[in-house]
């Protein structure tokens, strides 16, 4: 097995498992890939439905996501998925458990399942995760799910680079629309209310849909009402409308270009991420350097803005050294 | 150039797995729990995982070492048939290491069948992390020369 | 209020405790310090360098204890106890086919086994049959494999079941097994009033610990109910529950937890029962327990003892049952698998005698005792008789078996059991307001407070907090020793071979127009929430077999997978 990238690339191509999963590793650090790697990849990919599933804990996200893979698969379907899984601030390490829910069947090669965690790392977590949607569109899955938790600034990267959101959610929440006044859950394209089996849900039902009527949550787009689907995803029940919902956001999106357009801008929020990284990076290898005499104008109390713009300079150069 | 790959970005990964019909995992949490603060990646997969499971789940993680568990009495047959699956799916190079309810002579059998360390019961946790540890190191300064 | 001590003597004695703290003790920690900084429990209660009456000040002797037989059962529930009739005996065994497990089982009885207790191998516990692919290689390891009823039949070839009680430890499959053990009894021409033994049957613990489960939550707990009424209305000597704390101790909870947990699962099925319009005073006195006998000797006592009391209240003033019989605490005990070593294995012999007098200080009704060679293996021949007769010399060597609840009385030990009573009602308190113990379980509650536990004890070892002798305390290279340990040898794959020959064989010779009956009514009787027994006693006799009985119940119920708890 070559751990030569083009080879990886070429071979991944060709459906081997574990030529995709190091070529995914690869692209944790995007650095990592030779620029003519990283161009074929973005030229192949585009066709893609990328799918961001995100909600509240405990709702079922995983659940529902194995239904959807069983789905997909019945329709002869490829598909990827990208399950974020935070990490420990303190110790950098992380319990990945979600794909112990996504029980794929191991002998379906049609199927992949990824797990990242956070790292702690700034954008780091979320350029992992656009590289590897990129990765998995180049090499042909047809829906490439994205499962994120938590409402930071890594989910909203994340999630402006799916083209259909999903947002599950459950009764007995309490107040079931203030749950989800957070983050990207506030902007989804499609709520799901699963576990309705139970008691509540019927009432979470009417609540939500009032809501989404309302326009007080959901994307605020004239030509899309968000969706709610009602779903039991332990029994089974609703898969079948949550999977036409998505479709139809995917028509509707394909008219009028939107589809390309999510395209673009989650290669816009790639290339950003990519540059705050070496930035970053540039700057940290800058303060080292020039960690003297920030300390001296610091203690003098002065001269301080020259410093910072000396600093972004070093910086720059740091970043854009061969 | 910037140096923009070191380990620190990249935790070993481990997946912990506990094959076959056996549901104590008592063992197989605490560890995970452990190799978490110690700053691995850890994917559990939870219980009754298939050896094709198991394999498939380190390839698509691209794991540096798999943990299995198992205090069934099935080790053998299980441990066998994930060796064979990691073969035919490239993956020999993922070293794998075992505990659970394990007899002595039965250790031998699983270290010649390419199980790099297997541990008992009563084991501790320092010695399993380091151990853990030194064999991703090793995978992946060897993959870094293939 | 009847206190044991008087005011003024108390008082004295607490003047006196004090003096001797401050003139007496401080000489003697200075020559010697004590050994560790703070002694506590297993469930980190402190352990205080000596008790006096001042601790049970205001100890009420009859209210707290009372006679044994008698409210609140905190000294026995018979009044006799072993002086009347000794702890059954019963031995966990089974391995291999039903050939085997036969011959284990009379081994046992002719070595003076009382009772009998069958261990189920990995197939059988979660209900699939050993020519389906999951069960490949798990054949008979861990327990004896009955995926029919003719195993059963063959299993208690040469055993009168009317003679006989035999508990059976099954939890999802419990209704099929049930049935094939009361259709081979029908066989032997037993009548249903004399079929005797347990069913473990308690779903709840199968989340928290045990983790043979299979269909979720709320079906498994419905199915084990429907056993239970089902048991109640015609097996008026079985146990149809046997209401478990040994798995989840095992799992890593502390003492106080599985005293909580236990008593909670037992309040949750009592709820479902009388949800379904039963008489608390009917089902109540065939509700039966399982506990753990760990190795902190007198923790164990309190334990055993603030279970009986405080089951005996719940029964009581919770339920308002009326018959004494509902207010029985009765249960069985294992010693702690999770204590013995693979290190050293024949200290195992040790630990196992020291938790087996715990159990019988603690009035256990029923006892099994592990072999040492368990950390390797189902037990060998040899090591099961040395675990019998370790039980055995207890009861007719050491006269402890000769009087009633000895250490009563015992400073140390009321205090505790008084302070473990506290700390599991405390729980007890939080599941009740999580809406009980299902729903705590499907919050993953005691799930949580089980991994975290778990990792404290092994934090423990690691860090040298707590001992174990040959794994962090006087270790030994002795890698020679344990390969003396004679285990005990089948060949797997001869039986694997010789039960899929079997299955086969029922398949292709049993009346197929009855079978495929008897399963469909078994799935729309599933599908209509009825009780689901006579359905699969049905399809028992019809020669279904455990895996397709319940692949026809998956398929009305779902199957569990569990969430990421660590």
């Amino acid at each position: 097995m070559s751990s030569d990238l083009r080879t990886l690339f070429s071979e991944a191509l060709s459906g081997n498992l574990r030529a995709i999963g190091r070529l995914l590793t690869a692209l944790e650090n995007p650095y990592e890939v030779p620029p003519e790697v990283f161009d074929e990849i973005m030229a192949r990919a585009g066709r893609a439905h990328v799918i961001g599933v995100t909600g509240i804990p405990g709702a079922g996200k995983s659940t529902i996501i194995s239904r959807l893979i069983r789905e997909y698969r019945r329709q002869g379907l490829r598909v990827a998925v990208i399950a974020i899984d935070p990490s420990s601030p303190l110790s950098g390490g992380a319990l990945l458990g979600d794909r112990l829910r996504m029980q794929e069947d191991s002998k379906d090669s049609g199927t992949f399942i990824r797990s990242v965690s956070t790292r702690g790392l700034k954008g780091g977590l979320s350029l992992a995760a656009l590289a590897m949607v990129e990765a998995f569109d180049a090499l042909g899955y047809d829906k490439v799910i994205v499962e994120t938790v938590g409402v930071g600034q890594a989910e909203v990267d994340v999630m402006s680079a799916v083209h259909t959101v999903v947002v599950v959610t459950m009764p007995g929440v309490g107040d079931e629309i203030q749950a989800l006044k957070a983050g990207v859950m506030e902007i989804g394209d499609i709520y799901v209310l699963n576990k309705s089996d139970l008691p509540d849900a019927q009432k979470a039902y009417e609540y939500l849909s009032f809501a989404l009527d309302k326009g007080e949550l959901g994307v605020q787009d004239s030509q899309w009402r968000p969706r709610l689907v009602r779903t039991s995803a332990v029994m089974g029940q609703g898969m079948s409308d949550l999977v036409n919902a998505i479709e139809e956001h995917r028509d509707y999106l394909l008219k009028d270009s939107k589809f390309t357009a999510k395209l673009a801008s989650r290669r816009i929020t790639l290339v950003r991420l990519m540059a705050e990284r070496l930035l970053a990076k540039g700057v940290e290898e800058a303060m080292s350097r020039l960690e003297g005499r920030i300390a001296e104008n610091a203690l003098k109390s002065k001269g301080l803005l020259g410093i910072v713009r000396d600093l972004a300079k070093e910086a720059c150069s740091e970043a854009l050294s061969p | 150039m910037l140096s923009l790959q070191s380990t620190k970005e990249r935790p070993y990964k481990v997946i912990v797995a506990k094959l076959g019909l056996d549901g104590h995992d008592r063992g197989a949490k605490v560890i995970a729990r452990a190799l978490k603060d110690a700053g691995f990646e850890v994917v559990y997969t939870g219980i009754r995982q298939s050896p094709e499971q198991v394999a498939r789940a380190a390839v698509e993680e691209d794991a540096d070492v798999i943990g299995v568990s198992i205090l069934s009495g099935a080790h053998i047959h299980h441990v066998k048939a994930l060796i064979e699956k990691l073969r035919e799916l490239g993956a020999e190079d993922i070293p794998v290491v075992v505990g659970g309810t394990i007899p002595v002579v039965d250790v031998e059998e699983l270290k010649k069948m390419g199980v790099r360390a297997v541990f008992l019961p009563g084991e501790s946790l320092r010695k399993i992390i380091d151990l853990v540890r030194r064999l991703a190191e090793e995978k992946r300064s060897t993959g870094a020369k293939g | 209020m009847g206190e044991l001590f008087k005011d003024d003597e108390v008082k004295k004695i607490e003047e006196a405790v004090k003096r001797w703290e401050q003139e007496t003790l401080p000489q003697w920690l200075q020559r010697v310090p004590e050994r560790q900084e703070e002694f506590t429990t297993l469930s980190d209660i402190p352990i205080k360098r000596v008790y006096t009456p001042s601790d049970i000040k205001g100890f009420d002797y009859m209210e707290r204890l009372g006679m044994p037989g008698e409210y609140p059962f905190t000294r026995g529930i018979h009044a006799t106890m072993y002086r009347a009739r000794l702890w059954t005996m019963r031995m966990f065994s089974g391995y291999g086919g039903p050939e085997e497990t036969n011959r284990r089982l009379k081994f046992l009885i002719e070595h003076g086994e009382t009772g009998l207790s069958l261990a189920f191998d990995y197939p059988t516990l979660v209900g699939v049959d050993p020519d389906d692919p999951m069960a490949e290689g798990e054949v008979g390891i861990v327990g004896v494999s009955v995926p029919t009823v003719v195993d059963m039949e063959i299993i208690f070839d040469g055993i009168d079941m009317g003679k006989v009680t035999t508990n059976m430890t099954i939890n999802p499959p419990a209704p099929v097994l049930l049935s094939f053990y009361v259709a081979v009894a029908e066989k032997q021409g037993v009548p249903y009033s004399q079929i005797g033994g347990t069913t473990q049957n308690d779903p709840l613990k199968e989340f928290i610990a045990q983790k043979s489960y299979v269909f979720p939550p709320e079906p498994a707990v419905k199915v084990a109910m429907d056993l239970i009424e089902w048991s109640v209305k015609n097996l008026p000597q079985w146990n149809p529950i046997s209401i478990s704390g040994y798995h989840i101790r095992e799992a890593g909870s502390t003492a106080v937890q599985e005293l909580a947990f236990t008593l909670a699962d037992g309040i949750e099925y009592v709820r479902q029962l009388k949800a379904r319009g039963l008489d608390v005073d009917e089902f109540a006195p065939r509700l039966s327990f399982f506990f753990d006998a760990h190795i902190n000797f007198f923790e164990e006592i309190a334990k055993f003892r603030a279970a009986r009391r405080m089951w005996a209240k719940i029964m009581r003033e919770w339920f308002g049952a009326k018959k004494p019989r509902s207010w029985w605490l009765r249960f069985h005990t294992q010693t702690a698998g999770v204590s013995l070593t693979a290190q050293q294995p024949w200290n195992n012999i040790v630990r196992t005698a020291i938790e087996a007098l715990a159990a019988v200080l603690g009035g256990t009704q029923s006892l099994h005792t592990n072999s040492f060679d368990e950390p390797f293996r189902v037990p060998s021949e040899f090591a099961a008789k040395i675990a019998l007769r370790t039980q055995q010399i207890i009861a007719y060597e050491t006269g402890v078996a000769d009087t009633i609840d000895p250490l009563a009385g015992s400073y140390y030990v009321e205090w505790l059991t008084d302070e473990m009573e506290e700390r599991a009602w405390k729980y007890i308190d939080k599941i009740e307001q999580m809406g009980g113990m299902l729903e705590a379980v499907k919050k993953g509650f005691p799930q949580r407070e089980v991994a975290d536990a778990a990792y404290k004890f092994q934090k423990d070892v690691e860090e040298g907090r707590r001992f174990i002798v040959g794994v962090n305390i006087f270790t030994e290279n002795e890698v020679e020793d344990v390969r003396k340990v004679p285990l005990l040898e089948f060949d797997q794959e001869e039986i694997e071979r010789r039960q899929k020959q079997r299955i086969a064989q029922i398949r292709a010779s049993r009346d197929a127009e009855r079978w495929k009956r008897s399963l469909d009514e078994l799935r729309k009787a599933a599908e209509r929430g009825d009780n689901i027994m006579p359905y699969v006693l049905q399809a028992v006799k019809a020669y279904a077999t455990l895996g397709e009985i319940m692949g026809a119940l998956k398929e009305v119920y779902g199957v569990y997978v569990e969430p990421p708890i660590y």
